[in-house]
């Protein structure tokens, strides 16, 4: 059948700088540049381009643009290019659209309407180059007071296990499937380097990284139960139970056969070239009380030595649900937002599903406290955190920490290009093609990561000493320090802060 | 700075006093002889063996489950290799803690009266044998090792089992097998001697299930093998084709399916000697194969 698709970038070679070295064409693994021997000419088709810039960059001599196409449909407001392009994929295939990363759509990002306080005259601020500056945090289970021994100095109270971090940053669940062995080593070589943690996602945890990074691992029990065993359990630093993902609130994933390679099949646990499912929902979880028994039993399973984290997608009503799981005995809730990213997911669930996270954070953290029990579980906020101030922002808000995703893709070369579900990442990230995956060398893609967390640290420290606050913990649900703009008033509500002026 | 969780507070070395008390060497509950040994005449005592079995009692009466399995791992890791838990009444996750790193001794447990849900759930490797019937999630992500149960289980039965044996005397719930899967030869074997409920082997991706129907001979379950996309699942007697999720297909025994079957009925029936009937009276009877059509059920749902 003719695709009726028109092209959605443009390749833009200029022949003049161009030596036929044909880089561009060995870079991309989307078959878009091709070389005609007998005219030694470069040939491009846009139809296979992703957008992605590998070539564009990787070109020596700076020979290629890629933009997007000048050509286009008649300008039409209700009927966007995006639209028609995926009735015309689904009239040629039948098939439901796939899509990775996270949602692009204009929704409206909470973090660029908030504003964060300073201090003027009345508080000093603080010069976190030359003072002490607390970012360390601690995730998990606190306890409702604390009693003192008889030399009124020891702690008698016995305190649930907790992880520590450097910095209220960690690295969201990518599993070993979804991402390459090289760009998943980078993440934990990164978390241990820095003193935070990665998170397994649900395609286990291979057997050669787990003595060495296993103590910056928080592994993950999902639906699929891929990669299961003691050791995975007891070698990490604690386990999360994943309920949802904010790209795909509800729905299971599919790992498609292409990518269960040997290591991933051996990772996993699963027979090499069959699709891995993970189901929708957890079959042992259909309640509050179903969900307390495998908190319970990943306890018994850890000895009581690790936090339980649970991971669910913000939904509706979800802030109820929040209250439902930390009775249930998580010791650290992650909530994961309309903007999280993914693999693949339908491109209709990523982009309909969910709520945003900065509502979602600050409505739970508020009803958590409204009902006293707030200290007895941490909460990670997850989903679209961009930068430093949307960590900060996300901490004012009522989160403990954050997770990042996207982000720490992006600092391994990720240009957000939405085809992870290809399996052809040219920057060797979402790809379980070894030609590929050999474009990461984790020991520069960590040092890239590190670099992230060490910058992102810095400039929380130098917001928080402009705040006159010397330690993280002093802003968590401090909602005095942001103000909001452009904002209703039933957002400001949700929100829990003043609009700017007030 | 200490990023790790403290060590857990005491209490782990000073069990087993009220508790457990250390019967005489007994004989195993499991149809075969104790590990080690080797080639030494049948009538040889336990000290001949060249070691004695470290056999204890555990009353679970008015324990709560952490307490329960808080002496299981005590007495585990003070070196028992045999337990058995009496008055048993419905404390959780029974086996699922047994584990410390660097250790590899499997231990025997005797269960009697009734255990709770997740009975050997993450279990890594130990043999449990129940004098009674079972809740549900029997096995739930199991990783290794045996649970014989001389009754009945409830739902979600070897749910994400990876690997180890389940062996139910009677009947099993809904949602039997659920996603079970395999990996090379590690292949989980799950046997009822009588019938499961709708819905078994769903999603099921690798591993043997084998239900004989000892008593029935027809099976009530539907929608079985529901999105099965691996593994097998053998029916003794007859099922109708309108029982079937969509996904599977009966297909004929071959030789090696006869070979599983009797290895797998013989292990079965060794264990359950009460049921007084011989494998062959048992393999005589026609069985029916169900395997996936396809190991992609939903390869074709996507555009790309």
């Amino acid at each position: 059948m003719k695709s009726f698709l028109s092209p959605e970038f443009q390749v833009i070679r200029d022949m003049g700088r161009c030596d036929q070295c044909r880089g561009c064409e060995r870079q991309c693994s989307f078959g878009t540049h091709g070389y005609i021997e007998a005219l030694d000419v470069m040939t491009s088709d846009d139809s296979k381009c992703s957008g992605c810039q590998r070539c564009v960059i990787f070109c020596p001599k700076n020979a290629l643009v890629i933009r997007p196409t000048q050509s286009s449909y008649r300008p039409n407001a209700v009927w966007s290019r995006e639209k028609l392009d995926d009735l015309k994929k689904q009239a040629e295939t039948g098939g439901v659209i796939l899509t990775g990363c996270g949602s692009d759509k204009p929704m409206r990002i909470y973090w660029d309407h908030l504003l964060l306080n300073a201090s003027q005259v009345t508080n000093p601020s603080i010069d976190p180059l030359r003072e002490p500056m607390e970012l360390r945090t601690f995730l998990g289970q606190k306890p409702d007071a604390i009693s003192l021994g008889e030399d009124g100095v020891d702690i008698t109270t016995e305190v649930g296990p907790n992880i520590c971090l450097e910095s209220p940053i960690l690295f969201s669940a990518m599993s070993y499937g979804a991402i390459s062995y090289n760009a998943f080593k980078s993440l934990a070589m990164a978390a241990c380097n820095f003193g935070t943690f990665f998170n397994s996602g649900e395609g286990g945890l291979p057997k050669d990284l787990r003595e060495e990074f296993g103590r910056c691992a928080v592994v993950q029990v999902a639906s699929g139960r891929y990669g299961i065993d003691a050791e995975y359990l007891n070698c990490a630093a604690a386990v999360e139970i994943k309920v949802g993902q904010g790209a795909k609130p509800g729905i299971g994933g599919h790992l498609p056969a292409e990518k269960v390679s040997h290591l991933v099949a051996e990772t996993r646990m699963i027979p090499e070239g069959t699709d891995a499912i993970s189901p929708a929902p957890h079959h042992d979880i259909y309640s509050i009380e179903d969900l307390s028994m495998l908190i319970n039993a990943l306890k018994e399973a850890t000895n009581y030595q690790k936090p339980i984290s649970v991971k669910i997608a913000a939904v509706h009503n979800f802030a109820a649900i929040a209250s439902g799981i930390v009775r249930a005995g998580a010791d650290i809730i992650a909530i994961d937002g309309l903007r999280g990213g993914t693999g693949a997911a339908p491109k209709t669930i990523r982009d309909n599903v969910g709520i945003p996270i900065e509502l979602a954070i600050a409505s739970v953290d508020q009803r958590l406290r409204d009902e006293g029990i707030r200290n007895r579980c941490s909460l990670v906020a997850a989903g679209g955190i961009r930068c430093s101030a949307d960590v900060i922002k996300a901490i004012a808000l009522g989160a403990d920490a954050t997770y990042i995703g996207t982000a720490a893709l992006v600092a391994m070369g990720c240009t957000l290009c939405q085809k992870c579900y290809t399996g052809k990442c040219n920057w060797g990230i979402c790809t379980q093609d070894p030609r590929l995956a050999g474009r990461v060398n984790p020991h520069i893609a960590s040092r890239r990561l590190a670099n992230l967390l060490r910058a992102w640290s810095m400039e929380i420290k130098e917001m928080l000493g402009g705040m006159g606050i010397n330690a993280i913990e002093s802003l968590r649900g401090n909602r005095d320090h942001l103000r909001g703009v452009g904002l209703y008033e039933w957002e400001l509500d949700v929100l829990g802060v003043k609009g700017a002026g007030e | 700075m200490d990023k790790f969780p403290p060590e857990p507070g005491p209490g782990l070395a000073d069990c087993c006093q009220v508790h457990c008390r250390i019967p005489g060497p007994d004989e195993s509950a499991f149809g075969r002889p104790p590990v080690a040994g080797g080639s030494v005449p049948d009538g040889a005592t336990e000290k001949e063996r060249g070691f004695t079995m470290d056999s204890r009692e555990i009353d679970a009466s008015g324990l709560v489950h952490r307490e329960l399995n808080d002496r299981l791992m005590e007495a585990m890791l003070s070196g028992a290799d045999r337990l058995v838990v009496r008055n048993v009444y419905g404390q959780r996750y029974i086996g699922t803690r047994l584990y410390q790193p660097g250790q590899s001794k499997k231990l025997e447990i005797e269960v009697f009266g009734t255990p709770g849900s997740d009975l050997g759930a993450f279990m890594s490797g130990h043999h449990i044998r129940v004098h009674g019937n079972v809740q549900d999630g029997v096995g739930n992500t199991m990783d290794d090792g045996e649970i014989v149960v001389e009754g009945r289980a409830g739902d979600v039965l070897g749910m994400s089992m990876r690997g180890g044996k389940i062996f139910i005397r009677d009947e099993a719930g809904y949602r039997t097998a659920l996603h079970m899967k395999e990996y090379l030869d590690k292949k989980p074997v799950l046997v009822i001697g009588d019938s499961a409920q709708d819905f078994m082997g769903e999603y099921m991706a690798g591993g043997i299930v084998i239900v004989l129907a000892l008593k029935k001979k027809a099976h009530r379950a539907n929608f079985i093998g529901t999105g099965m996309h691996g593994g097998v699942i053998y029916l003794r007697g007859q099922v109708e084709k309108s029982q079937l999720g969509r996904e599977v297909e009966i297909f004929e025994l071959d030789d090696q399916d006869r070979e599983i079957l009797d290895r797998h009925v013989g292990e079965f029936l060794q264990r359950f000697p009460e049921l007084k009937v011989s494998r062959e009276e048992v393999l005589k009877e026609n069985f029916v194969k169900l395997m996936p059509l396809s190991k992609r059920p939903y390869g074709k749902l996507y555009a790309y």
